[in-house]
């Protein structure tokens, strides 16, 4: 049987940044992931914003978390190789109801110690961001609000980790942990049984069935969808900071920012769902958008969207981030009530964890050669000519470019196939590189991705898939 | 890289450019240069392996592969210099900077530009289809280049989107390769491609086509399970409550439409049509930059790969007269889309040459009498018995006709 010190289950932002936290220490460490690539389910399809916690309620553990965290993020995405960019926030108000909350919305960010919030005049915010409808009488402007590639976050964070020894079981399924004499012994696998000494629940969205193993699941969750529309880069009405709206009783409503790699993002909305796996776009949502965000931005062009999308929240009842050790169960700690502040939280959650463990007593000493340093692949589209030219001159391969869209070259996609944790279906290569991602949405690129893909592995195109298994590409030869 | 200076240089090895090379280099070009980004020349007429090419053209009818081999033995005995897998990055007015994995990073000067990039597919995004994003998703023309030049099935049981030419012959071509294809769905209330390809792909091979009909949702987590098709108001284009039918499935291909390929004509300063999302041009084919051209599909989308090339031999031509400094500029005509006609090309015209006008209907009409106006005066009419948004339709205009008008109108008026 396979031995290991502890197992995180999931392989999402908290699992990812988990892997790695814990990869510092002089532990065994095997993340079980049950999808066949990493980034999780609510991870990888969110708003990818990096938060302040400026809205959070005061004095909740998850206050705490996400307000700490946001400042690691500068360090952390310059180690891991990521891009990152602190394009700062805009709540505008537009209605006098609306003006009439900033001033609580100030209070709060300042009782979760979220001090460089500041008031502007309805002038200065269109100064700042002229696409808004003109009738805005003033606005918070919250500047560390930021945004980062989520899918990168998820890969820089787990590559870093497992380049540092920590193990991956990648399409991993956990099935059941069994619990000796009051602690947890063994983790239960598609893959086979691992013997531990610590189990980590960072299931995100499945973490109520992960506790339910144990018998710890005194709550319950249900996805909450979230559906985005990515408009394309070349839109003519553009922001320059992340938009939101003023949230109401019901819901904290639907923003409009620009993505890290410069297309517009519009949404979400927000449903209750009940089953985990529909992450199916509607109708209905995608209009009700258009008809919230015309609002705050009357000319946005979603005739220019590119892609359509949902994520699902991962809805903790009762609400609340909760981390739990317990006195009747050694060894097991659970994560729940990770929502849309997660990404952000993430690292910070690590952090609070592994702080956790070791004053319960977990025997933890740090490695000698932690190289948190990590190198992405080169991104090929931001390069000046010089350094393509150079590169190219290096490695051919980088001089054939597959992605027309979005600049990606055979180069890339072999370093990001081959890489640690390396990309093994079209949507791997595609959340690596964006190859696929643009405008033509893999239209010209994606027949020559599977075969690049195919190629790279030593498969047959028809066993190439666009993620897990099932979902094959191809459905054999022509005739 | 030499220091050579091209005579003309051509973006895109495909229908277009290959034509533009021909006439540039029968109108004296010295030096001509292709640039071309994929494996080889001849851009989707190597995929689109069913006859209908060449008519116009050769006057016997082709396959793509092999009206491409005409061309580009053409083009190659008149000496034409070319490069495949190459990128073109960045078009300047006398250049462009293109790599690939050979020379790396280049820059080419050449006196004349000629624009040829063709065009890409509305995709499942732009068109907001709801529902799942699982695999067995293509646009028709992807799914015809695994299926053609790569050899691989994209699906068993296929429901088609869009009635696009693609769209009816990718119908066509998955039945003979064996798949069943259980309807092709038109959101409009016509079909959007060519009257012989709905007899051809659809009618002789007993496929559905649903007329105001669209896919309402995916289904499937992993692979298509299903799509749901509902009927739409002909008016609004709404789907209609009640109307929807699920189409079990594990393929979805689309065409729903082309697009021309215009980042590189944006990025270097190129006005682009508002209607035909392409570069605005003259009867030379000549953009709003004097030394830059632009002929087929990254114009206007043809629906006829004869007359990309006759339209491409023509920018050829001028682009070579442009180099050798035979093409001087003068003040310009416009030319004005009125009753029924959804765009006219070109939206300019020199009125010291003649012109052919290319233009399309808004909408199909029965009975209809096309007419010509210079400024307010009728140069010339003609009667049809039908006219259809899929099927282009041309005039000619004459100097003398136009001498002195301010616009040239189209109108598509009823008998």
């Amino acid at each position: 049987m396979k031995k290991t010190d502890i197992v995180i289950i999931g392989a999402g932002a908290v699992g990812s940044a988990l892997a790695r936290e814990l990869a510092k220490y002089k532990l065994d460490v095997t993340v079980v992931e049950k999808n066949e690539d990493l980034g999780g389910d609510s991870s990888k399809s969110n708003s990818a914003i990096i938060h302040t916690g400026y809205d959070a309620k005061p004095g909740t553990l998850e206050s705490q978390l996400v307000v700490a965290a946001n400042p690691m993020y500068d360090k952390l995405t310059k180690d891991l190789d990521i891009p990152f960019s602190r394009i700062g926030a805009l709540l505008p108000a537009f209605t006098e109801e609306q003006f009439e909350q900033l001033p609580a919305l100030k209070h709060k960010a300042m009782m979760n110690r979220v001090y460089d919030i500041e008031y502007l005049t309805g002038e200065q915010t269109l100064k700042m961001e002229p696409n808004l409808n003109p009738e805005v009488k003033g606005s918070l402007y919250i500047p560390r609000e930021s945004i980062i590639d989520p899918f990168l976050l998820c890969i820089a964070l787990a590559e870093n980790a497992a380049d540092n020894g920590v193990h991956f079981m990648l399409g991993t399924k956990c099935t059941g942990i069994k619990v000796e004499e009051g602690a947890v012994t063994t983790v239960q696998t598609t893959a086979g049984d691992i013997q531990t000494k610590y189990v980590i629940n960072a299931a995100g969205l499945y973490c109520d069935e992960i506790a339910g193993y144990v018998g710890k699941a005194d709550y319950y969750v249900t996805p909450r969808k979230g559906q985005f529309y990515i408009l394309d880069k070349n839109t003519s009405c553009k922001v320059g900071m992340i938009i939101l709206p003023i949230p109401t009783k019901i819901t904290k409503g639907k923003l409009m920012c620009p993505t890290i790699h410069g297309n517009m993002l519009v949404g979400p909305t927000a449903e209750d769902m009940l089953d985990k796996q529909d992450k199916s776009t509607n109708a209905a949502g995608l209009e009700s958008i258009a008809t919230d965000v015309r609002k705050m931005i009357p000319n946005v062009n979603l005739r220019d969207t590119i892609t359509q999308y949902s994520g699902l929240r991962a809805q903790r009842n009762p609400e609340g981030l909760n981390i739990d050790v317990y006195d009747d169960l050694k060894g097991y700690v659970n994560i729940s009530g990770v929502r849309s502040t997660g990404l952000t939280g993430s690292v910070a959650i690590a952090k609070y964890v592994v702080d956790l463990m070791i004053e319960g007593g977990m025997k933890a000493e740090f490695k000698t050669n932690f190289n948190p340093i990590r190198k992405g692949t080169p991104i090929f589209a931001e390069l000046s000519n010089e350094e393509r030219a150079a590169l190219i001159a290096k490695d051919p391969r980088y001089g054939n470019i597959i992605c027309r869209c979005e600049t990606v070259t055979e180069g890339q996609i072999c370093d990001a196939i081959h890489r640690t944790l390396g990309a093994r279906s079209v949507d791997g290569v595609k959340r690596r590189l964006r190859a696929g991602m643009g405008r033509c949405q893999g239209g010209f690129c994606g027949p020559r991705v599977i075969e690049i893909l195919a190629r790279e592995l030593g498969i047959a195109p028809e066993e190439v898939r666009k993620n897990d298994p099932g979902s094959e590409m191809l459905t054999g030869k022509a005739r | 890289m030499s220091n050579k200076i091209y005579d003309v240089i051509i973006v895109g090895g495909g229908p277009a450019g290959l034509a533009a090379a021909v006439g540039a280099k029968k109108a004296g070009a010295k030096d001509v240069l292709i640039v071309e980004r994929d494996i080889s020349l001849g851009g989707i007429l190597e995929q689109c392996i069913h006859p209908g090419f060449g008519l116009k053209t050769f006057g016997e009818e082709l396959t793509g592969p092999e009206y491409a081999r005409r061309y580009i033995k053409e083009v190659l005995d008149l000496g034409v210099e070319y490069k495949l897998e190459t990128m073109v990055l960045e078009v300047g007015d006398h250049s462009v900077t293109g790599i690939n994995s050979k020379d790396g990073l280049f820059i080419a000067e050449g006196k004349s530009i000629v624009l040829c990039m063709g065009c890409r597919e509305r995709t499942r995004g732009a068109i907001m289809t709801p529902g799942t994003r699982p695999a067995g998703v293509y646009t028709a023309g992807a799914a015809q280049r695994l299926v053609n030049r790569q050899n691989m099935m994209v699906g068993k049981k296929v429901v088609i989107l869009g009635s696009g030419d693609i769209g009816m012959i990718m119908a066509r071509r998955m039945t003979l390769e064996g798949a069943k294809v259980l309807a092709v769905a038109e959101l409009m209330d016509y079909t959007a491609g060519l009257t012989r390809n709905r007899v051809q792909c659809l009618e002789d091979f007993d496929i559905p086509l649903l007329l105001s009909h669209t896919v309402v949702e995916i289904k499937g987590n992993k692979r298509v399970e299903g799509v749901v098709i509902a009927e739409v108001d002909p008016a609004t284009k709404k789907p209609i409550e009640g109307t929807e039918k699920l189409y079990e499935c594990d393929t979805l291909l689309l065409s729903c439409g082309l697009i021309p390929e215009n980042e590189l004509s944006k990025a270097s300063g190129i006005k682009l049509n508002r209607i035909t999302s392409g570069p605005e041009v003259n009867q030379f084919m000549q953009t709003n930059k004097p030394s830059v051209f632009a002929s087929g599909n990254v114009v206007h989308v043809n629906d006829l790969a004869d007359n990309v090339s006759e339209e491409s031999e023509r920018a050829g031509k001028y682009a070579a007269l442009y180099a050798a400094g035979k093409l001087t500029a003068g003040a310009e005509i416009p030319t004005v889309p009125g009753t029924n006609v959804r765009y006219i090309c070109p939206q300019r015209v020199c009125p010291t040459e003649p012109a052919t006008l290319f233009f399309r209907a808004a909408a199909p009409q029965k009975n209809v009498t096309v007419k010509v106006l210079a400024g307010e005066k009728e140069i010339f009419s003609k009667k049809l018995i039908k006219i259809n948004p899929g099927e282009m339709e041309k005039v000619e205009v004459k100097p003398e006709q136009i001498a002195g008008a301010t616009q040239i109108t189209i109108n598509v008026i009823a008998n």
